[in-house]
């Protein structure tokens, strides 16, 4: 792996399975009576978050607790960045404290990669503006396969957990599946979302095939060549999907008028008890969160046994500490001379 | 061993214990668990992954053979409170499974292949703390190789096999490695 996560396109194939078989393993720490590992003790983790987050933020710092790191939490307000300070030097400051790891969120595209050439810890990207969000991806890509365990080649829509389908406590930790072959529809605003990206990108790498459903004027200019297809029609995709991810329709990142009317949206593209009829028995329904209950998603889907909603925020504090674990886990990686 | 009482050299490094001495060797730890435990009443057999895992097992097995009891049987897994984790890349973590009975209360056996300078097994005794308060701890090994960092000593040990620390020991196992056999090289020859 490299010392940095900044992209999900940063992680081969290897990487991607190893950070999953990883939360794997980590997940059972959840049913324990003590929930926490010694091991990153004496290791800190810096949060700095320049724009609003809850589910993040509080995912990474129990991520980072469980690990026995300490944390220290920055938000914009009410620090020196509402003072002027800029980026850099705020990232020198951290250098200072001695952080070995930054987890930053931003809300400007290429934050998270300008950082890691200032700083020597390693650097996590939460979300740069509209780009990336690559550990959503990897929580996102860690339910798909819990719930609908890999590829054809796996007991696909069975319900059961990778390890419930082979050997009962199998000798080989390294034994999980890929996402080959699995149908993945993401929906919506792909334009304004960084979990889009990160995740045609990571659920590619994993061997599914991506569809971007969305209104031609909430698709990015480049969509073409992105290792996905795409479709403006949402019910023709429906039947012939594994997994729906509904995307939020990111109001406060619109700076033009994209589609004629809310209520028009969310007629053609939004996701309510009648399309999700349409969908295959087996088939999940995602959402990255926050949601707009009545927009991309009705409040029935939302909160129905198909939906995965819950189950994510959950398994994004597991796959955080595999991320945090493979990270700072091991031996310090070398200074890099620049 | 040969006629002249020396390992046999193989392909891998020198022979120490093949199959059928692994065999009588589990056996042997089986019953003087059995005796030592009074029946097997209460015990968790616990294997340290990789190849403590199968070793509990087939311990599992010979005591369910034998008394006709049912011991619990399941995996510590210890990578995330070693002592050098900073000396080497972050490694692949193995499994932890534990009975449903649990651990409280139980005399809980922890199961290793080989045992050397004492630290995984220093590592899975803090594990076990954070998973419940058995009643008692042992330890079986099947090869003490010696060399002892710190002040701990197996209950159970199907083999003391005296060696330099320029050696390396691997025992290979059927489940993991398609046979049987414990090895010894010396460090740097390919194996």
């Amino acid at each position: 792996m490299k010392r940095h996560l900044i992209s999900a396109a940063d992680l081969s194939r290897g990487d991607a399975l190893l950070i999953l078989d990883t939360a794997e393993e980590l997940a059972s720490l959840a049913d324990r009576p003590i929930k926490k590992l010694p091991t990153l003790r004496g290791r800190t983790v810096v949060n700095l978050f320049f724009e609003d987050s809850t589910r993040t933020r509080i995912s990474f710092e129990a991520a980072a607790k469980r690990l026995s790191a300490d944390v220290i939490n920055f938000s914009a307000k009410g620090s020196s960045v509402a003072k002027g300070e800029s980026l850099k030097d705020t990232a020198l400051t951290l250098e200072a404290m001695g952080a070995d790891a930054v987890v930053i969120r931003h809300s400007a595209s290429g934050a998270a990669h300008r950082l890691a050439g200032w700083v020597r810890g390693s650097v996590v990207n939460a979300g740069d503006g509209t780009h990336e969000h690559p550990t959503q991806a990897l929580l996102d890509a860690f339910t798909i396969r819990r719930r609908l365990g890999g590829g054809p080649g796996g007991v696909r829509g069975d319900g059961k957990p990778p390890r419930e389908r082979g050997d009962p406590g199998g000798s080989s930790p390294r034994g999980g599946t890929a996402l080959d072959g699995i149908r993945v529809t993401i929906v919506g605003d792909v334009l304004h979302s960084r979990v889009a990206r990160s995740n045609v990108l990571l659920l590619s790498t994993l061997g599914a095939q991506v569809t971007l459903a969305a209104p031609p004027t909430l698709l990015p200019l480049a969509v073409d060549t992105w290792p996905c297809a795409v479709s403006y029609d949402l019910d023709a995709e429906l039947p012939k999907s594994d997994v729906v991810m509904m995307l939020r329709v990111q109001q406060e990142r619109m700076t033009a008028a994209y589609f004629p009317s809310v209520r028009e949206y969310s007629r053609r593209y939004g996701l309510d008890a009648a399309r999700m009829a349409r969908l295959p028995d087996h088939a999940i329904v995602m959402h990255p969160g926050p949601m707009n209950r009545g927009v991309e998603i009705a409040a029935e889907v939302a909160d129905s046994a198909r939906s995965t909603i819950v189950e994510q925020v959950a398994n994004g504090v597991t796959t955080r500490m595999a991320v945090l674990y493979l990270l700072l886990g091991g031996t310090e990686f070398p200074e890099v001379s620049s | 061993m040969s006629a002249t009482g020396h390992p046999v050299a193989g392909r891998d490094g020198l022979a120490v214990l093949d199959a059928e001495e692994i065999r009588r060797a589990l056996t042997r730890i089986a019953h003087e668990i059995l005796e030592r435990t009074h029946g097997g009443d209460g015990v968790v057999l616990l294997g340290i992954p990789t190849r403590g895992v199968p070793l509990a097992r087939r311990l599992a097995a010979r005591i369910g053979e034998f008394e006709g009891l049912e011991v619990p049987c399941g995996s510590l897994d210890v990578t995330m409170h070693r002592d050098d984790l900073r000396l080497r890349p972050a490694r692949a973590l193995g499994r932890t499974d534990l009975p449903t009975s649990g651990v409280d209360g139980k005399t809980v056996v922890l199961v290793d292949d080989v045992l050397y300078s004492g630290r995984t097994v220093r590592a899975a005794l803090d594990a076990l703390t954070d998973l419940g308060r058995p009643r008692a701890v042992q330890l079986a090994i099947l090869v003490d190789r010696g060399h002892r960092e710190l002040p701990i000593r197996a209950d159970y040990v199907g083999k003391n096999l005296p060696t330099s620390q320029h050696q390396m020991v691997h025992v290979l196992l059927a489940e993991v490695d398609g046979r049987d056999a414990v090895l010894i090289s010396e460090k740097g020859e390919p194996s």
